[in-house]
């Protein structure tokens, strides 16, 4: 990746004041080596190079080469270690450089570490996570751009969050570091630099499986998670002015789901707008999509509908291709007017 | 959601039927597929089976009355809709007030209230616990919810029925503010703050409306009162009218079908005499094994019906029907069997009667005939006809010109069977039993030549029969 060398400026431990995503993570990272010496990460370039998007630069020098481990290029190694690490006491992280390079460890994932505690009949769990950046939107064509949520949230055993401001990313990261049982955690790219937000001061931690209601608002519910979940605020700015109360709900945990905070707002407005890059078919909103029918059909005044990328194998790298495959903050305002309108 | 049960067709030329018996009544459950009501027609005596598992609300037609097909006939609570949430059994002082005051509701309203009770073990389904929280009032409920769609066909949202329901407004009386006028859960709410109590009545008398008035247009009158014989004496020269017969279903539905079929396919009139000596000895030799081993009567009705599916089949345009997009060659070979019973004309139908011996086609016409004289013939028996075969001869008939079952190319009649002297083919007289068959046709779909050809073809294998053979 071109151009993710710039900034990263703040390597100190920051706490209660404004920082991107990118530093959320890094000062999570870098509290959690400080506090807990079972905490390591692995995996590529993470060691002298500081990982591609200088997360963790300065890191190796600071907490050596036992717990800041550079890997070959092997996927299914890094992860398969990790576990190994997890069932014997350690905290790994491991960082899979890119989301799209996550289908090697696979087997990994799905076939050993979310059946570890099930396999051992408890007396063996996993607690393992696995840090990775998805997302599109950043001229990251094929290999660096895909979202992956849905291939793991059929996996029951898995945790799988996918925070979208600062303050969620130290809470669910720390959430996730202290959680027995193995976390995807996945960051959009895009938001790395773009978004920023203020941090609480201290170590704190935010209850995974529970989603956030960025913006109340009375005539449309909008979930969403990622970098979608920004414009979706966005849009619901643009729309109060025209009259249009749009309720933005961050899902930030994938799996397990927050039910009650879906359900409660879609009983409220009665109109349900899901917002996600990854492919339409068989995606995140597909499952909220059932649950929401299954449980909450006599509270819908209109059809439920999704935004979401197209069923295509990739995002392309040139930018009209680009463009298709992101959804637009403007057919996101469409839609909330639409259905609000209904 | 309550569904209009209506009269249904039982067979393809019925266009009316009379309710003979209710089998179950106001309030009485019923399950999908269960029967419910008995009803004749002039062919068929059916029992009904219910397309939905409910409870009766209401019988709209009695017993007796006839009224057409299509009309409805009685209203069945489906369980699904009816099972409305349980009340809560805290209903608020308000509701109270407003189901009293329909309780009280003097006319027969009052009645159908009460059976709009929530079927017991019913089920609301994905609704769970968290639905039954708002205390449907059941009554009024039912009806304002009982159709998916507005009034004006427009598509309501689940939340909005469910909305409705709860607060008691008629839908017709709503204007919808959402896209293309569609009534929005805000648009009920808005309407239920508005005036309540007056939505419930206008509910009622809506959904009255929606399936009394069709019926009550559509009722045939009952059977008109039997003629009177004029009390005074008449004179040589007085006048006297005739004695009018009332028109029964199956009057009514013959002359209809017999003026259609005159009107609309220009009939033409062929006859073939036939020697039918031999066959005749043939089915002599049979008749009484036969009809000791099987129960059924060997006429020679079976031997002319294979004679003509024989020779169907080799001209096939007589199997065909004259259609607006062009003459249809049916596959099938379905003979309708005209069938004088109970005063009525019946023509059940063989099915593929190609693929009967002649003593498959005996059996299976004998089974048809019982089924005719019995007046149990069902829809299916009198359905799909392609040709038809009429023994007019049955009455001492040597000569008939048979109309056309509408849609068939040809009817053909077996006429008496006399011995008459005849000259053979080597100028010797002989004394023989000969038959006429008489076939009128469809002009438009076959012409004079393939009807002999085909007529000619029905003789030739007649006469091939017997004396000796095989059944």
């Amino acid at each position: 990746m071109a151009g993710v060398r710039a900034a990263a400026g703040a390597a100190q431990t920051q706490t209660g004041v404004t920082m991107t995503n990118v530093e959320a993570v890094r000062t999570t990272l870098h509290d959690a080596l400080s506090r807990d010496e079972r905490v390591l990460i692995m995996g590529e370039d993470v060691g002298a190079r500081g990982n591609v998007f200088l997360i963790t630069k300065g890191f190796l020098e600071e907490f050596g080469p036992q717990r800041i481990i550079d890997t070959p290029l092997a996927e299914a190694s890094i992860v398969g270690i990790a576990i190994g690490m997890a069932m014997e006491g350690l905290r790994p992280i491991a960082e899979i450089q890119f989301a799209d390079f996550i289908y090697p460890a696979f087997n990994q994932i799905v076939g050993e570490a979310a059946k570890t505690r099930y396999r051992s009949n408890g007396d063996y769990t996993c607690p393992l996570v696995i840090r990775t950046p998805y997302g599109g939107g950043v001229r990251g064509a094929l290999s660096h751009s895909v979202s992956i949520e849905a291939l793991f949230y059929h996996v029951p055993g898995l945790t799988i969050l996918a925070p979208s401001t600062p303050a969620d990313i130290k809470g669910l990261l720390n959430a996730a570091i202290e959680a027995p049982d193995p976390v995807l955690f996945l960051e959009h790219k895009k938001t790395y630099r773009s978004v920023k937000g203020e941090v609480p001061a201290g170590y704190y931690t935010i209850p995974i499986g529970k989603a956030d209601v960025k913006k109340t608002g009375t005539d449309v519910s909008v979930v969403s998670f990622g970098y979608n979940l920004h414009q979706a605020l966005d849009a619901a700015k643009r729309l109060e002015a025209e009259g249009v109360s749009a309720e933005v709900i961050d899902l930030r945990s994938i799996r397990p789901m927050d039910k009650t905070t879906i359900l409660d707002s879609v009983r409220k407005t009665r109109k349900l707008l899901i917002i996600h890059e990854d492919n339409k078919f068989g995606g995140v909103g597909a499952e909220i999509s059932a649950m929401v029918a299954e449980e909450a059909l006599f509270d819908l005044d209109a059809p439920i509908r999704r935004l979401a990328g197209p069923d295509v194998p990739a995002m392309g790298y040139a930018a009209p291709l680009e463009e298709e495959f992101m959804i637009s903050t403007e057919e996101m305002v469409q839609a909330m007017r639409e259905l609000a309108k209904f | 959601m309550a569904t209009t049960i209506t009269m249904p067709q039982l067979g393809e030329t019925v266009t009316e039927g009379t309710v003979a018996q209710w089998l179950k009544q106001p309030g009485d459950s019923v399950e999908k597929y269960e029967a419910f009501v008995e009803v004749s027609t002039d062919k068929v005596n059916a029992e009904v089976p219910s397309p939905v598992s409910g409870v009766i609300r209401e019988l709209i037609v009695k017993e007796g009355e006839t009224v057409p097909t299509g009309a409805p006939i009685a209203v069945i609570d489906d369980v699904g809709a009816a099972a409305l949430p349980e009340p809560t059994g805290s209903s608020s002082p308000s509701e109270q007030v407003a189901a009293a005051a329909q309780r009280d509701g003097k006319n027969a309203e009052a009645n159908r209230q009460g059976d709009d009770e929530p079927v017991p073990g019913g089920n609301v389904g994905v609704g769970g616990p968290s639905y039954s929280a708002p205390a449907a009032g059941n009554g009024a409920a039912t009806n304002g919810a009982s159709s998916s769609t507005a009034p004006g066909g427009v598509r309501t949202s689940p939340a909005v029925r469910r909305l409705a329901r709860e607060h008691r407004v008629d839908l017709a009386g709503v204007r919808g503010t959402g896209d293309n006028g569609r009534i929005t859960a805000n648009d009920i709410l808005a309407a239920a703050k508005a005036g309540p109590s007056a939505g419930v009545a206008a509910t009622i008398g809506a959904d009255n409306a929606e399936y009394v008035a069709p019926a009550s247009s559509a009722v045939a009158p009952a059977a008109a009162p039997a003629p009177k014989r004029p009390a005074a004496k008449p004179t040589y020269s007085s006048a006297r009218p005739g004695d009018l017969i009332p028109l029964t279903q199956a009057r009514r539905i013959i002359a209809q079908r017999m003026v259609d079929s005159k009107h609309t396919a220009p009939h033409a009139w062929t006859m073939v005499e036939v020697d039918v000596t031999n066959v005749w000895k043939w089915r002599t030799r049979e008749k009484d094994a036969f009809e000791q081993s099987t129960g059924v009567k060997l006429t020679l009705l079976p031997f002319f019906v294979r004679a003509v599916v024989e020779s169907l089949a080799v001209f096939p345009l007589m199997n065909a029907s004259f259609t607006d997009e062009g003459i249809r060659v049916h596959r099938d070979v379905n003979i309708g069997l005209a069938i004088a019973a109970g005063g009525n004309l019946v023509v059940p139908v063989l099915r593929h009667a190609d693929q009967l011996s002649v003593r498959g086609i005996a059996l299976a016409a004998g089974e048809l005939i019982e089924k005719a004289r019995g007046g149990r013939l069902g829809a299916d028996d009198l359905a799909g006809g392609t040709f038809t075969v009429n023994n007019t001869g049955a009455n001492g008939s040597i000569l008939s010109a048979p109309i056309l079952v509408p849609g068939q190319a040809g009817i053909v009649t077996t006429e008496a069977i006399v011995k008459r002297p005849v000259v053979r083919d080597d100028d010797a007289i002989a004394i023989r039993s000969m038959m006429n068959v008489c076939m009128s046709l469809d002009h438009r779909v076959i012409d004079g030549a393939i009807a002999s050809g085909f007529l000619s073809d029905v003789k030739k294998r007649l006469e091939a029969m017997g004396p000796s053979g095989s059944l």
